[in-house]
C-alpha cells in the first residue's frame, strides 16, 4: 500500500470514529448538563466538599466559584511540589524550585500544560498522580461547565442563574471523564503504555552496555491528559516517547481522545438549544478548517525540500519517530495545536517553516477548530457572535443569535475576549524579544528563533501547552511571565463568557421572524468561517511575518 | 458588611479546598492505583516496560532503542557487529528523552545531517545516496526503537561482514522482522532494532 494511500485512510478511520462518537457522546453531555437528580456517589462528594447542590447559581456566584477552585488548585499543586521530596513515591526527586512550581502549578491548573520541566528526572510518582491527574480531570471540567453557562444564557429566560457549579463539575468527571478515561487508560496498557510504580531499573543492554528503563503509572495519566485536552506528558519527549505511545494505533487512538470531546461538544450546543441544526453549522466550520489545516501541514512535511535540512536528509524526519513517519506525525501536530492539547508525538520546532509556522497559526485561531474541551466551543461562539453582529451591521438589523439579542453589554464582553489572548501572547512576545538575556534563551537563530519565542507565549497565551522545545524556558523570567500569562489568557477569558452568560440569560426570547439570520445555512457557516479568518489574521499577520513567513520566503 | 465579606470568601475557598481534596482522593489516589491494580494483574508485560530477556535476565525494553556501540575502552563508537538505531538527541537514555528542536534551517543541522551521511556511508560502505533519512536525523523521543526497512537492508552487508555470516542470511533475518502498518494502513513500515538485534546475538563470528 503506497504511503499516501495508508495515511489517507488513517485519517479517514479517524474521522469516521469522531463523527460515529458526535451524536452519542454530544447527547450524554446535554444529559448530563441538563439532569435534575444526583447519583449516590455524586451526592457522597457533594456532602465531603461541603458544597450546597440543591440551588441555583447567579452568575457572580457561578464565576466566583470557579475561580475560587482554580486559586485553590494552584496552590495547593504549588504546595505538593515545593514539598514532594518528603512524600511518598518522590523516587528521592528533590523540591522543585519555587519559579518552576508556579509555573507548572499555574500551567496544570490552566489545562495549559506547558512544562518547562522534564518529567522523568523532576517529578515523582505521586505528584504526577495526585497531582497532575487531578488536575488534568479538573481543569477540562472546569472548562467544559463555562461552556455550559453559556450556552444555558442561550436557552433561559429572564433568569440570572446559569447553573450551580460544583454540580456541573463533579458531574463531569464522575459522569463523563472518568468512565472514559479508565477504559481508554486500560486500552492503552494493553496497547504497551506503561503503568506501575516502579523507579529506573537498570539493565545490561545486548550490547553489554548499561541502559536506566523508567517507570511509572503512565496509561492512567495518558488517558486523561488526552481525553481532557491538557497534554502535559509524564515524560519530556510527551506522547513521542514509546512509554506513552507505542505504535501507530495508540497514536490514533491518543489523537481521537483529544478531538472527541470538543468535536462532539457542538452537538450537546445543538441539543440544550433544541435545534440540532445550529450544532451541525458550528461543527462544520471546526471540521473544515480542521481539514484544510491537516492537509497544509501534511503536504508542507512531505515537500521537506522547502527547508535546508529536509533537502540534507531526504525527508523531514528530524524530531519524528519511524512508527508514526509524516503522516501521523502531521496529524497529532494539527490535531495538538487546534485544540488546546498541546501534547506532541514529534518536535514542531523542527518542521518546515510552512509545517511548523501552521503550528503556530492554529494556536493563533484560539484553538476553536474544534479547540480545548469546553474552551473551544466558547471560543467559537464568541466568534459566532461577531459574525452575527457583522451580518447585522450589514443589513442595519439589532442583531439576533438564537433567539437573544446581542446589544452593546454582549458585544463588549465578546469584544475583550478576543482581545485577552492576543494582547498577552503579543506583549509578551515583544517584551521577551526586547530583553536581551530573554531573547538568548533561543536555540535557532534568526527568524526561526522569534518563531520560538513567540510560539512559547502563543501557546501560554492560549492555554495550548505545546512548544518549539528550542527555547530554553525554565528561567526565572519564563517561568515567572508565562505563568501569568497563562492563568490570565485562562479566567480573564472566563469571566468574560460567565458575565456574557449571564447578560443572556436575564434576556427575554425575541421570536424568530422572516427577517432573522438563520446562523445554521451555509452562509452563516462561510459567514463565520471568513470571520475566524480575518480576525486572526489581522491581529497575528505582523509577528507572523517575522517569523515562518519570513523564514519559508528566505 | 466588611465584617462579613472575609469569612464569606474564606468559606468559598474552604468549599472549594474540600472539593478539590474529593477529587484527589478519586481521580489522584483511586482511579490511578485501580488502573495499576488492574494492568498489574491482567497485563504484567506490556504494564511493566514490555521487556525482552536474553538468558533469562533482561535486556532491553522492545519499546525503547538502546546504543550497539562498542565499550568505551574501545571508543565507544558503532559496533559494526550490531544494527544500528537512528541518531538520537538523547543518546539512549531513558531518563533524557527529548529531540534536537534543531530548526529546518538551522546550519547546525543540516552539518549534522551531512557528517551523519557521510559517516554511515564510509561505515556501512555503501555510497552516500544510499543512505536513507531516517538514518541522518533524530527522532521526537531520542528513545526511537525502528528504523526503516531501507535502513535495516542497508546495514544488512556490514552486519554479515562483521559477523562472518553470508549477506543472505542476514537479508533474510531483516526480512522475518519488518513489521507492516498496524491493521495494513496504520503507521509506517518499519524493523525493531532492538528485536532484530537480539534474534542476531550469538550468530556468526563476529571479528574482535
Amino acid at each position: 500500500m503506497s504511503d499516501t494511500l495508508a495515511g489517507c485512510l488513517q485519517a479517514l478511520l479517524l474521522v469516521a470514529a469522531l463523527t460515529l462518537s458526535y451524536r452519542p457522546l454530544g447527547d450524554h453531555l446535554a444529559r448530563v448538563l441538563t439532569a435534575t437528580g444526583h447519583g449516590r456517589v455524586e451526592r457522597l462528594v457533594h456532602r465531603a466538599g461541603g458544597v450546597n447542590a440543591a440551588v441555583e447559581q447567579r452568575w457572580p456566584v457561578y464565576l466566583r466559584s470557579v475561580l475560587a477552585f482554580s486559586a485553590v488548585s494552584v496552590l495547593f499543586l504549588y504546595a505538593f511540589l515545593r514539598l514532594q521530596h518528603h512524600l511518598l513515591l518522590s523516587l528521592g526527586r528533590g523540591a522543585v524550585p519555587a519559579d518552576l512550581s508556579f509555573n507548572t502549578a499555574a500551567s496544570f491548573a490552566t489545562n495549559t500544560n506547558w512544562q518547562a520541566y522534564a518529567g522523568e528526572s523532576a517529578m515523582g510518582h505521586l505528584v504526577q498522580m495526585a497531582g497532575f491527574t487531578v488536575q488534568n480531570f479538573v481543569s477540562s471540567a472546569v472548562g467544559i461547565a463555562v461552556v455550559a453557562t453559556l450556552i444555558r444564557g442561550f436557552t433561559r429566560k429572564q433568569t440570572d442563574q446559569v447553573g450551580n457549579f460544583w454540580v456541573d463539575l463533579t458531574r463531569l468527571v464522575l459522569r463523563v471523564l472518568l468512565p472514559l478515561a479508565f477504559v481508554f487508560a486500560l486500552v492503552l496498557a494493553a496497547s504497551g503504555v506503561i503503568q506501575n510504580l516502579h523507579g529506573a531499573h537498570d539493565v545490561m543492554t545486548l550490547a553489554g552496555g548499561h541502559q536506566s528503563l523508567t517507570g511509572g503509572p503512565v496509561a492512567s495519566q495518558e488517558a486523561i491528559k488526552q481525553l481532557g485536552t491538557n497534554g502535559g506528558g509524564f515524560f519530556n519527549a510527551n506522547s513521542a516517547h514509546p512509554f506513552e505511545n507505542p505504535t501507530a494505533l495508540t497514536n490514533l487512538i491518543e489523537t481521537y481522545l483529544m478531538l472527541v470531546i470538543a468535536f462532539a461538544l457542538p452537538r450537546t450546543f445543538g441539543a440544550m438549544t433544541g435545534d440540532h441544526r445550529q450544532g451541525y453549522a458550528i461543527v462544520t466550520v471546526m471540521a473544515l478548517l480542521w481539514i484544510a489545516s491537516l492537509v497544509t501541514v501534511t503536504v508542507n512535511e512531505l515537500h521537506g525540500v522547502s527547508s535546508a535540512a529536509g533537502r540534507a536528509a531526504g525527508g523531514m524526519m528530524e524530531g519524528k519517530e519511524t512508527r508514526f513517519g509524516i503522516w501521523g506525525s502531521a496529524l497529532f501536530a494539527v490535531s495538538t495545536t487546534l485544540t488546546s492539547c498541546g501534547a506532541v508525538n514529534s518536535a514542531h520546532d523542527s518542521y518546515t517553516p510552512g509545517g511548523g509556522g501552521m503550528t503556530l497559526f492554529h494556536m493563533m485561531l484560539g484553538e476553536i477548530a474544534p479547540g480545548g474541551t469546553g474552551s473551544g466551543l466558547y471560543g467559537i461562539l464568541i466568534l459566532a457572535i461577531v459574525a452575527v453582529f457583522v451580518a447585522g451591521l450589514m443589513v442595519g438589523r439589532t442583531p439576533e443569535y438564537l433567539g437573544k439579542k446581542l446589544r452593546g453589554r454582549e458585544m463588549k464582553f465578546a469584544s475583550l475576549y478576543l482581545l485577552t489572548t492576543p494582547a498577552l501572547a503579543l506583549t509578551g512576545a515583544a517584551l521577551a524579544m526586547a530583553l536581551p538575556g530573554e531573547r538568548a534563551a533561543m536555540l535557532n537563530s534568526g527568524p526561526h528563533g522569534f518563531s520560538e519565542v513567540l510560539y512559547a507565549l502563543t501557546s501560554a497565551a492560549n492555554n495550548n501547552g505545546s512548544a518549539f522545545a528550542g527555547l530554553s524556558a525554565n528561567t526565572g523570567w519564563y517561568n515567572t511571565v508565562l505563568g501569568v500569562v497563562m492563568l490570565l489568557g485562562r479566567y480573564l477569558p472566563m469571566v468574560f463568557v460567565v458575565a456574557l452568560a449571564g447578560s443572556l440569560a436575564g434576556q427575554r426570547h425575541v421570536p424568530v421572524t422572516a427577517g432573522t439570520l438563520a446562523t445554521h445555512r451555509p452562509l452563516f457557516i462561510a459567514l463565520l468561517t471568513g470571520v475566524v479568518l480575518i480576525v486572526v489574521g489581522l491581529t497575528y499577520f505582523p509577528a507572523l511575518a517575522l517569523g515562518p513567513i519570513a523564514e519559508a520566503l528566505h | 458588611m466588611a465584617r462579613t465579606a472575609l469569612p464569606t470568601v474564606l468559606r468559598h475557598h474552604l468549599a472549594a479546598l474540600r472539593m478539590l481534596l474529593v477529587f484527589t482522593v478519586i481521580t489522584g489516589l483511586a482511579y490511578p492505583l485501580l488502573v495499576t491494580g488492574i494492568a498489574q494483574a491482567v497485563l504484567p508485560g506490556q504494564a511493566n516496560g514490555s521487556l525482552l530477556t536474553a538468558d533469562g535476565r533482561p535486556v532491553a525494553s522492545r519499546l525503547l532503542g538502546q546504543n550497539f556501540t562498542l565499550p568505551r575502552a574501545r571508543g565507544g563508537r558503532p559496533d559494526p557487529a550490531w544494527f544500528q538505531p537512528r541518531p538520537s538527541a538523547a543518546g539512549y537514555d531513558p531518563g533524557k528523552s527529548g529531540a534536537s528542536n534543531l530548526g529546518p534551517n538551522n546550519p547546525a543541522l543540516t552539518a549534522a545531517i551531512r557528517a551523519r551521511r557521510a559517516a554511515v556511508a564510509a561505515f556501512d560502505g555503501v555510497p552516500p545516496a544510499a543512505v536513507p533519512a531516517d538514518a541522518v536525523t533524530a527522532g521526537g523521543s531520542g528513545l526511537d526503537p525502528d528504523i526503516s526497512p531501507a535502513y535495516a537492508y542497508e546495514q544488512a552487508g556490514r552486519v554479515a561482514r562483521a559477523r562472518r555470516l553470508s549477506p543472505a542470511r542476514v537479508r533474510a533475518l531483516v526480512g522475518r522482522h519488518v513489521q507492516g502498518r498496524q491493521l495494513g494502513f496504520l503507521g509506517q513500515p518499519r524493523v525493531n532494532v532492538v528485536v532484530l538485534n537480539r534474534a542476531l546475538a550469538g550468530q556468526g563470528r563476529p571479528v574482535r
